[in-house]
């Protein structure tokens, strides 16, 4: 079979490339040109006074929409907000797609616009593609609070920041100098040496260590298991073999602290040496009931969809808006501040130790 | 399938013939569900619910209109969800080079045609079955996009073009996609039941050899169906990466799933030969309206899938029920009919 594509071809794709030359003569849209157009983007916090003593309405309708359904953590997060929902008497609704696509969490959005919802409390899947809907929600009175993963600032009321980078950093020295007695040699176990978050809390821990009362603790070396387990498992062993001395491995990542903990808790080194950082309570279990862990923390889930619901019916009832600087209560957790930019930070992080571990499940 | 006989009846009987079975069941069908939806599920009869619903059910709309050609012609293109994420990850990586989105639009449209026309020549030219080649095509077309874009998301698209996408006809709840689904769907509506082209494509279904006799060239004819195919995944990339305002490699994942179940349900015979384009589009919104519905009534997800499922083995089944049942009836009334015998045999493809 023989074509002759040349010429059948040659008239399209020449007025295609002679329109598309004509109209770049002309001088199109561009990302440039749209970047100066689109710097002062509108915003809706401070277009309604607030009033913190207005009561905090009954019967809200608040909508979950994770990032994605049947996920354990999220399983944790939104079973928070079930409770919260619970206590303001309001209605609560889970909903989500089962893949973890923008597109597909925008067809739920309009759907809860469609059923009145008051408070949407969603992470995003893409901070953009959900930007649009959210929006429409807004104008339809829907408060829009975010969670885990932020949408872009203008279509959200409130984001839920589980810590902040200076309270994980801190955490994490704090927990070091507990359990170094105040001076001794430390070592970090970080995942890889480019992973941004581990990075910013290391900087933390650097300037948390400089401070006159951290002067007898001693960072030695920070050790690099690209959060893999085999690698993290070689590394931990590395770090004590070549520091006698050490006496506090700190983790700030799930994968190292186990395989940390995992090394520790069959080796001499046992009761010797602690392990601590970032984990996770399911999988650092066994270390904490048999010895080898006294603490690591991390934030607490269910805290995160707890908050979100009291931030979002705060919202609804008119006691925030979303501006910096306004104050409202969230049942158990207490009283939080509005931050810049509508953040609202969950507090530092949990600690797990053996006597309170039991009571997670994640 | 079908007997021969039957065939030969359908044929003679023609465009009116085969609109007067599934297409008028699935149309029928359609209209109930909307009414009934309407009538039953809060929220769905209101003009942004609307809006929602032909956003939502845009790219598969305008892909399933070539999708249903390719398929009336007895081949498949299951490489459309990859050319409208390879055409998504140009266009934000073009945007990110600071091109002008006029320039870019073209280009993407340009490059879907490009990408169907690597399909048509594999599949035409070379001679590969069409399903290995397109599934071939399909990773090949998604990897490219991951190596275009990345995991990363462009998302800063000028609002005067995000804006018209996502908006409504001035003065009125009408979408102003609605206008692009109307026209393609009356341009490929025309060239399927009223050209000699459309006449070639249900010949090339029927039967390559004999279409061939005819005088169709049926290479040349799915070449091109193939490319157009690429162009309108290629648009439809870009409609959906404005419509999210966010090019994404995975954009469209998985979409060409829900086109070839729409086209189905919408009475094309995957063996090619037969189908119309009104029941295609009585297809498309019945999925989607059904999925709007299901969602405003609270079903979960995965019940979602189980009625998509189940609609599309009935879609499948039904028209091979009602042959059986026409055929049987011929069988017996052809009995007493001398000429039976004498009609002219059908080449079997």
């Amino acid at each position: 079979m023989t074509f002759r594509l040349s010429r059948r071809l040659a008239v399209p794709l020449s007025a295609v490339a002679a329109l598309s030359l004509a109209l770049t003569a002309c001088g199109g849209t561009t990302k440039e040109d749209t970047a100066n157009q689109n710097t002062a983007a509108p915003t809706n916090s401070g277009s309604a006074a607030a009033d913190p003593n207005a009561p905090l309405k009954e019967g809200l309708k608040i909508a979950y929409l994770p990032k994605q359904l049947n996920n354990p953590y999220t399983d944790v997060e939104v079973g928070g907000g079930k409770v919260a929902v619970g206590e303001i008497k309001g209605e609560y609704k889970l909903v989500g797609p089962n893949d973890a696509s923008a597109s597909s969490q925008v067809s739920y959005i309009n759907t809860l616009i469609q059923q009145q919802q008051d408070v949407i409390v969603v992470a995003a899947n893409d901070p953009n593609a959900v930007c649009p809907s959210l929006n429409q929600a807004r104008k339809a009175d829907i408060k829009v609070v975010t969670f885990d993963s932020d949408a872009a600032k203008t279509c959200r009321d409130a984001f839920i920041n589980q810590a902040t980078t200076q309270g994980i950093g801190e955490s994490l020295v704090k927990m070091a100098s507990d359990l170094a007695g105040g001076s001794g040699e430390i070592a970090v176990l970080s995942a890889t040496p480019n992973a941004t978050n581990q990075n910013s809390w290391i900087e933390v821990m650097k300037t948390e260590l400089a401070k006159p009362e951290n002067a007898k603790l001693k960072l030695v070396k920070i050790a690099y298991g690209n959060d893999d387990d085999q690698k993290s498992f070689t590394e931990a062993q590395g770090l004590l073999q070549s520091f006698p001395n050490l006496k506090v491995i700190v983790s700030p990542t799930t994968v190292g602290i186990a395989a940390a903990s995992r090394y520790v808790s069959a080796s001499s080194y046992k009761g010797k040496v602690a392990i601590t950082g970032l984990g996770l309570p399911n999988q650092m279990r066994k270390y904490v009931k048999d010895g080898t862990v006294k603490k690591f923390a991390l934030w607490n889930p269910a805290d995160i969809g707890y908050l979100a619901a009291y931030a979002g019916a705060a919202l609804k009832s008119g006691q925030i808006t979303g501006a910096q600087g306004e104050k409202f209560k969230a049942g158990k957790l207490g009283e939080y501040t509005v931050g810049a930019d509508g953040e609202i930070v969950l507090g530092p992080p949990t600690e797990f130790t053996a006597t309170n571990i039991d009571q997670f499940d994640f | 399938m079908s007997t021969d006989s039957s065939v030969a009846e359908e044929r003679s009987v023609g465009i009116p013939g085969r609109l007067a079975n599934w297409n008028v069941a699935i149309i029928a069908v359609t209209v109930v569900v909307l009414i009934v939806a309407a009538a039953t599920v809060q929220n769905f009869a209101t003009s942004q619910n609307f809006g929602f619903l032909v956003l939502d059910l845009l790219p598969i709309a305008l892909v399933a209109l070539p999708m249903t050609l390719v398929i009336v012609t007895g081949e498949i293109d299951l490489s459309v969800a990859s050319t409208l994420g390879l055409s998504s990850a140009v266009m934000g990586y073009l945007w990110n080079a600071n091109q002008p989105i006029e320039t870019i639009i073209p280009l993407c449209l340009l490059l879907g045609a490009l990408l169907g026309a690597v399909n048509g020549f594999f599949v035409t030219v070379l001679g590969l079955p069409s399903l290995a080649v397109t599934i071939g095509t399909l990773a090949l077309y998604r990897g490219l996009a991951f190596v275009v874009l990345g995991d990363g998301a462009v998302a800063d698209f000028p609002a005067v073009y995000t804006d018209w996408v996502t908006g409504t006809i001035a003065g009125t709840s009408i979408p102003n996609v609605l206008i692009i689904i109307v026209v393609l769907a009356a341009v490929f509506g025309v060239i399927l039941h009223a050209t000699p082209i459309g006449r070639a494509v249900f010949a090339v279904g029927a039967s390559d050899q004999a279409a061939r006799f005819a005088g169709v060239r049926p290479g040349r004819l799915k070449f091109w169906l193939y490319v157009v195919s690429g162009l309108v995944a290629g648009l439809a990339g870009v409609l959906w990466t404005l419509r999210y305002s966010s090019a994404r490699a995975d954009n469209g994942a998985g979409l060409e799933l829900a086109v070839v179940a729409a086209v189905l349900l919408g009475g094309v015979s995957i063996f090619g030969g037969k189908g119309a384009l009104p029941g295609v589009i009585a297809g498309v919104v019945l999925l989607a309206s059904l999925q709007n519905a299901l969602r405003l009534s609270d079903v979960s997800n995965e019940a979602l899938n189980v009625v998509t499922g189940v609609l599309l083995i009935v879609s499948v089944l039904a028209p091979n029920l009602a042959n059986a049942v026409r055929s049987s009836v011929q069988r017996r009334r052809h009995r007493s009919d001398p000429l039976q015998g004498h009609r002219p045999e059908r080449a079997q493809p």
